[in-house]
């Protein structure tokens, strides 16, 4: 594992954030998520895990809406999801979305990426998104790559400004749809650091990953998943040390065995 | 080369008017076709339809077809300028546009198949990316699928505007000319054919160097951009 050499996250203070209340989802007949009831408080750091094809990605998106739901409710800060237009667009404005594969918009320069958001959705002026691009780009350390495009740079360096670029957008929650796992291994370290030290700042994440080690040094709870179903949710040490559903001793035997 | 001295400055004409005729054109169809394309892949499903009744109708008629009917079908019979005796409009004028008109409509089609075509290799990861930071969808469209389509498509869009301007040669049918009378390209070609039978071969490489001028630098500057902005992933 990569980072446990940092102190365990703060526990989180504040009211929920993001609340799923009975959400049900169908890929025509596959089930994929069955009654997700999930709370996350502002501040909280959770980290979702499971077997492939058990619903975490899904769940991820359907926050933001880039997945509708079937029935049940999503709510941002006591307020339901719009379903589409203006309305959509302003709350995706408030969540912080890093994909698996980056998606770093490929025509666009490093700078552009993250200043394309705050310029046209927040109204900033050029000056004052690059000002704070910058402040960005060197936070999470591809400052200096700045005026390159997306394929010049390493996968670990795309997603860390992919992380920017989520940042630039002053988001209430960022969501992280397994973010290190197109990545060759030597940068996995490289971003599971960036992250956390926002968690550590206390931004509200929900992390989807397969990172043991990210999840026990700064999750402040681990939502296991299978089969569309929330089946554990505990502390990081409890859940890996005392996990109490089969499901989550066999998973957790296939992946720490080696 | 008595050809030269005795009509050069009619071909020189001709093909001043088969540029206009072809710079409108291209333009309009260019514009229109980004409209299409916007219809065709918007989530209304009025505009759906209607950019796919409008590529179905028009993709599929014979440019002929569509001239004649700009002039005689809206003009002559519809009466889009007004009543016969009102419209002011000369004749070459009203021609010139009728022309202009159907040669965008008809040509837009092509442009906005290749431009969905360019939208389809965009990765779906772009638009997401795009709608997550909180772009509404035109602003997505605007800014990020188009452009990177766009410039996966100049090659085949090159191919369209190339074959638009050699489709300017059917504006004979409806008889383009300029205000002195001169026909566009190809039917000052006819002119000097029947007036010159014996000088057929050198009449046809002059026109079709005429035409390879206008064409053949669409196909250079297309190949240039598309390296020069070449997005890459």
């Amino acid at each position: 594992m990569t980072v446990l050499d940092t102190e365990p996250a703060s526990a989180p203070s504040g009211d929920a954030l993001v609340v799923l209340d009975h959400v049900d989802k169908h890929y025509g007949d596959l089930h994929v998520l069955q009654d997700i009831n999930l709370e996350i408080k502002r501040g909280e750091v959770v980290v979702v895990i499971g077997p492939s094809g058990s619903g975490k990605s899904t769940l991820c998106r359907t926050i933001n809406r880039l997945e509708t739901i079937d029935s049940g409710t999503i709510t941002l800060d006591g307020k339901e999801l719009p379903a589409e237009g203006k309305g959509l667009a302003k709350l995706r404005a408030e969540v912080g979305m890093v994909f698996q594969s980056f998606n770093l918009f490929a025509h666009k320069t490093i700078l552009q990426n993250v200043t394309l958001g705050p310029m046209k959705v927040r109204k900033l002026k050029k000056s004052e998104a690059e000002a704070e691009a910058k402040k960005l780009l060197d936070r999470v350390g591809v400052g200096a790559q700045a005026a390159k495009y997306p394929a010049q740079l390493s996968g670990g360096q795309q997603q860390r400004v992919a992380i920017a670029r989520a940042l630039a957008m002053r988001p209430q929650v960022m969501l992280f749809d397994e973010p290190t796992s197109a990545l060759d291994p030597e940068m996995v370290k490289e971003v599971l650091d960036v992250m956390v030290s926002l968690a550590k700042e206390g931004m509200t994440m929900i992390v989807v990953t397969h990172e043991m080690g990210f999840a026990r040094v700064a999750a402040d709870r681990v939502v296991f998943m299978a089969d569309g179903q929330i089946v554990e949710s505990n502390t990081p040490n409890e859940f890996f040390d005392n996990p109490k559903s089969e499901r989550a001793k066999d998973f957790l035997g296939k992946i720490l065995k080696h | 080369m008595d050809l030269f001295s005795e009509y050069g400055s009619a071909i020189l004409e001709a093909f001043l008017l088969t540029l206009r005729l072809a710079v409108f054109s291209g333009t309009f169809a260019l514009l229109l076709g980004v409209v299409l394309a916007v219809f065709r892949v918007s989530p209304v499903p009025v505009l759906r339809w209607i950019g796919a009744a409008i590529v179905y109708t028009f993709r599929n008629t014979p440019l002929t077809l569509v001239m004649f009917f700009a002039l005689f079908g809206l003009v002559y019979q519809l009466h889009i300028y007004g009543p016969p005796e009102e419209v002011t409009l000369s004749l070459s004028e009203q021609n010139f546009w009728m022309a202009v008109l159907a040669l965008s409509v008809y040509t837009s089609t092509f442009v906005c198949e290749v431009l969905r075509s360019g939208i389809n290799t965009v990765p779906l990861g772009q638009a997401e990316a795009a709608r997550a930071v909180g772009l509404t969808f035109s602003q997505n469209l605007r800014l990020i699928v188009l452009p990177q389509a766009l410039r996966s498509v100049l090659n085949p869009l090159a191919s369209v505007i190339i074959a638009m301007i050699k489709n300017t040669t059917v504006a004979v049918t409806i008889g383009v000319v300029t205000a002195t009378g001169v026909n566009e390209a190809s039917g000052q070609m006819r002119t000097m054919m029947e007036n010159e039978p014996n000088q057929i071969v050198l009449i046809f490489i002059i026109f079709s160097i005429g035409f390879m001028l206008m064409t053949l630098p669409v196909g250079f500057l297309a190949g240039w951009a598309s390296k020069k902005f070449a997005v890459i992933r």
